[in-house]
């Protein structure tokens, strides 16, 4: 049965719904309203709260922790400097994604690494001989997600930096309604938005301080249907949804390399030796087979084919991640899958995210996806279109950044 | 043509109509330029910071039929379009009940059982019926009116087909459509239900933007308006545009400004130009020429052809037509800046329900008793209003914690007996009673009042050119809608003008935040090739 988060007495008391859903063996919630629909607006226009607590975590410290890091992930770690964070993958020997997540280094000597799958045995098998120690912090450290434009304000009123000085993909320890509290700009929402990471016995006075100070700003507990959503607007693809780490995949065919998921940008293959190196710069040479795509659904055709059967068009609620087949422009030929979609509120479209072959891949082209319309398998028109379809400047842009040169740590 | 003063096309307003207009133009890669009148781009569509820190929309104030196909045509998104749906349809009343209305049905249902058990469980069926027509006249608004009158066979294939969904409605169905042509609001909703408390708020829809009561026949018509309000496909949903309303005419005016329109402020047209019986062009209040192959005008049509163009260039038929058009205004706005929220007395404390409207409808006698004022002359003195507080939703419209109530008030009719221009003496006694009617239900209010900004229908003539004050250039009435917008046989955008054309909510589909009317004349003016 799932655990409570440290997070827990707070939230269980908001989700007046009682949608909730396991995640990493916790109790998370769905959406505390029937449906998520004022989460989403809050995450795009005021700000949202979510318990990420059950995010894998783990703690590399040591001399060698740069190197072993460097060894382990596709970038190349060990240019990375004190106080700033980085997306990444790692891969298997075969140069097969195993999973996705941030690397933050919080000291010269110390990174923390966001996972979302468990790899202590295999972080700690690499780093056999290194001096480096490899720790899980998932239970030492209760983590909350705060996203939206008002997130920086917010954060601000609350803490002892001026948050307005924090640029993109940085890091900070600092005080957080007096607990020292670690606080990164970075999400899961391609929103502006922080991560704040802190000790489990002070995770419930953040909390507190939070909705205090969110609550002028019109901040809402949200919860993970809302965060779908968000994040397939944003184009960041999920692992175990959009593909499957190389880890848990019974069959190749359910492999994928990092260039096959769209997270081509954090290979840094020409470096010193790390996992997959050998075997993605051969598919680098050679081209990739696959290529994971979003794609844009033709609304006139979805009205058409609900009109055929006298039926408005119905939108799910919610985002959605049965994988449906999707066919080349002929509607036969089968060319790959989507993964997951849904309904942008904001981009009054139908999305989802596809891996197709890749020269079906280029923006522009139009395939067909399939579309159940009363227990009938149809087709629709999915065009490729650019990733990520929502890309606010403000996400970037740290209205502080000209003033004062950022001094990290 | 050629030079900097030609233009392929020349839209006078930079209303969210005239701005659509000149984007599909634009876009299709016609020269085009937009005169807007004002500082401020928007027309009736505008958000404006009238107080330090606080953001009206100052006119519309919700957004629920602008069209989809033209926020994904015009990657409105891209450009900083943002809506937010409202959550609540919530009536208190002065006995300290009140009734909220949700998307939830279930809970609607447990809300309007207080009052009627039988119609807690209508309300569904109701919907469900109304909706299908709805759907139906969605159909119509997404395409140029068809001319019932006309040879042209893709209009008679339009209106074939018009003709094969009506005769794909049942019977029942078809009883209704018909009976919402011709019925008064109230009238129509007695056939559905009993409590007096549910049919105040519903009726109102009925009469907004129109000189007319709840119990006057035609607007029961109007009631379906407001079931084809959508955002996301899914019907009757209201919504707000982050930043205010004027964001709407922003991001479309960004939008055309990327396809390479150019979009001018302060620019006054004085006259529309006329050469050998054609428009070609217009001239500006400060004397300059713009030369154009066409004129399209998201002006009012009353405006447009008897003040920019003249009626020396029209018809008397024409000119008769025009001087019927129903406009006259009935509506007024206050916008108010407040330093905290409301506390209603029936539902106190910051919730859900302020989420969504408010509506001051406490009964049909309230509504009707506000219209009796109203025909002989006065603004009600206690009024049907419309309160939205955007601030609740949408952050960056006040100060944390500070927030802007927008309350749609009517009646005010545009002809008082004092005569019109006697309005701005009138101003604040109209605020106050808007205030003092507001107060009522949530004591309190007047002393949390920063600011107020009060539009009477002579404001919105005067300002923001709506004829008469009429919100929707022209009453939503059967008469005046589809194949006779704005005049008959003059519903294609096209007129009896050469060269000028209409892309205002005085066209086809009609007012609201809407694009239909800009977005369509452009379509038809590409596909005619007149420009």
């Amino acid at each position: 049965m799932p655990k409570p988060t440290p997070f827990h007495p707070r939230i269980q008391a908001l989700c007046h719904s009682y949608q909730w859903k396991e995640w990493a063996g916790y109790h998370a919630v769905c959406n505390y309203d029937a449906h998520s629909e004022r989460e989403y607006f809050a995450i795009r226009n005021a700000a949202g709260l979510l318990d990420v607590s059950p995010l894998y975590k783990y703690e590399f410290t040591g001399p060698d922790a740069a190197a072993v890091l460097s060894r382990i992930m596709t970038r190349d770690i060990a240019t990375i400097g004190v106080g700033r964070v980085t997306y990444t993958c790692w891969c298997d020997e075969a140069g097969k994604a195993l999973d996705d997540g941030t690397v933050a280094r919080l000291g010269k000597e110390h990174f923390r690494v966001t996972a979302s799958e468990p790899w202590l045995l295999w972080f700690r098998r690499l780093a056999r001989g290194a001096d480096v120690t490899i720790r899980d912090s998932t239970r030492e450290l209760a983590a909350l997600a705060l996203q939206g434009p008002r997130a920086r304000a917010i954060l601000d009123e609350v803490v002892d930096f001026d948050m307005n000085r924090m640029r993109f993909f940085r890091v900070r320890r600092m005080k957080l309604a007096g607990k020292g509290v670690w606080v990164s700009r970075t999400g899961y929402t391609g929103d502006l938005g922080y991560e704040i990471w802190m000790d489990p016995k002070d995770a419930l006075p953040v909390w507190d301080a939070l909705m205090e100070a969110g609550k002028p700003h019109r901040m809402e507990a949200m919860g993970l249907d809302a965060l779908d959503v968000s994040r397939l607007e944003a184009g960041f693809i999920l692992q175990g949804v959009d593909y499957f780490s190389a880890r848990f995949a019974l069959i190749e065919g359910r492999k994928s390399s990092p260039f096959e998921i769209d997270l081509g940008g954090t290979v840094d293959l020409d470096r010193g030796p790390f996992m997959g190196q050998a075997a993605l710069k051969a598919e680098e040479a050679a081209g990739s087979p696959w290529a994971l795509v979003a794609l844009s659904l033709d609304w006139e055709e979805i009205e058409r084919l609900y009109a055929s059967y006298d039926l408005p068009p119905h939108l799910a609620p919610v985002a959605w991640r049965s994988a449906v087949p999707v066919y080349a422009s002929d509607g036969r030929s089968q060319v790959g899958q989507a993964t997951s979609g849904t309904w942008s509120p904001l981009l009054k479209q139908s999305i989802a995210l596809a891996t197709v072959r890749t020269r079906h891949a280029a923006v522009g082209t139009r395939l067909k996806m399939e579309y159940t319309v009363e227990f009938a398998r149809k087709t629709v028109t999915a065009t490729v279109v650019e990733k990520p379809l929502f890309d606010p400047e403000r996400k970037r842009s740290t209205p502080g950044a000209q003033k004062t040169a950022e001094v990290a740590g | 043509m050629s030079g900097a003063n030609a233009y392929d096309a020349v839209v006078i307003g930079g209303g969210h109509n005239g701005l659509a207009a000149a984007a599909y133009l634009a876009k299709a890669g016609r020269k085009v330029v937009v005169l807007e009148r004002r500082h401020v781009l928007g027309g009736a569509a505008v958000s404006e910071e009238i107080y330090p820190g606080f953001t009206y929309s100052v006119c519309s104030y919700v957004v629920s039929l602008l069209r989809p196909w033209i926020i994904r045509d015009l990657n409105l998104t891209k450009h900083g379009l943002h809506l937010l749906p409202l959550e609540c349809s919530f009536l208190p009343l002065p006995d300290g009940r009140s009734l909220a209305r949700w998307p939830d049905a279930n809970r609607t249902r447990d809300e309007i059982s207080q009052f009627s058990v039988a119609d807690a469980e209508m309300y569904g069926v109701f919907g469900q019926n109304v909706g299908k027509l709805a759907r139906f006249a969605k159909n119509v608004i997404d395409k140029p009116a068809p001319d019932p009158t006309s040879f042209d066979p893709a209009q008679l294939t339009q209106l074939l087909n018009m003709g094969k969904q009506l005769r794909g409605l049942s019977d029942d169905l078809l009883a209704l459509q018909y009976k919402l042509m011709t019925m008064s609001a109230v009238d129509f909703l007695d056939e559905w239900f009993e409590s007096d408390v549910l049919k105040g708020p519903m009726s109102v829809s009925g009469i907004i933007g129109t000189m007319l009561g709840v119990r006057s026949p035609g607007t029961a018509y109007v009631l379906l308006h407001h079931y084809m309000g959508e955002i996301d496909g899914s019907s009757r949903a209201w919504g707000l545009s982050k930043g205010g309303t004027g964001q709407v005419s922003m991001a479309i005016a960004r939008a055309a400004e990327s396809f390479g329109a150019e979009i001018r402020t302060e620019a006054p047209v004085a006259k529309i130009l006329m050469k050998k019986g054609q428009a070609c062009g217009v001239v500006l209040e400060n004397g300059d020429e713009l030369q154009a192959k066409v004129v399209v005008s998201g002006c009012e049509p009353r405006l447009t052809f008897l003040k920019l163009l003249g009626e020396e260039h029209l018809d008397d038929e024409f000119v008769g037509s025009l001087k019927r058009y129903k406009l006259r205004g009935s509506s007024g706005k206050v916008n108010l800046a407040v330093d905290r929220l409301p506390n209603f007395t029936s539902r106190p404390g910051d919730g859900p329900w302020l989420r969504g409207d408010i509506a001051i409808a406490p009964g049909i006698d309230y509504l009707e008793r506000a219209y009796d004022e109203a025909k002989y002359g006065d603004f009600s003195s206690r009024p049907y209003l419309n309160v939205v507080i955007p601030s609740l939703m949408d952050p960056s419209v006040a100060p944390p914690g500070k927030h802007v109530l927008s309350c749609f008030v009517q009646y005010a009719p545009y002809h008082i007996k004092e005569g019109p221009e006697f309005w701005p003496q009138r101003r604040e006694a109209f605020g106050d009673a808007v205030v003092d009617t507001l107060a009522e239900y949530c004591p309190g209010l007047k002393e949390s009042i920063l600011h107020r900004q009060v539009l009477t229908p002579w404001d919105l003539e005067q300002e923001f050119g709506l004829t008469e004050g009429n919100i929707f250039h022209g009453e939503l009435t059967p008469d005046q809608l589809l194949f006779q917008r704005p005049v008959s046989g003059w519903a294609r955008y096209k007129t009896p003008v050469k060269g000028l054309w209409l892309c205002g909510s005085g066209a086809h589909p009609g007012g609201g935040i809407m694009g239909g009317p800009g977005g369509l004349a452009a379509k038809e003016m590409l596909k005619r090739g007149v420009v």
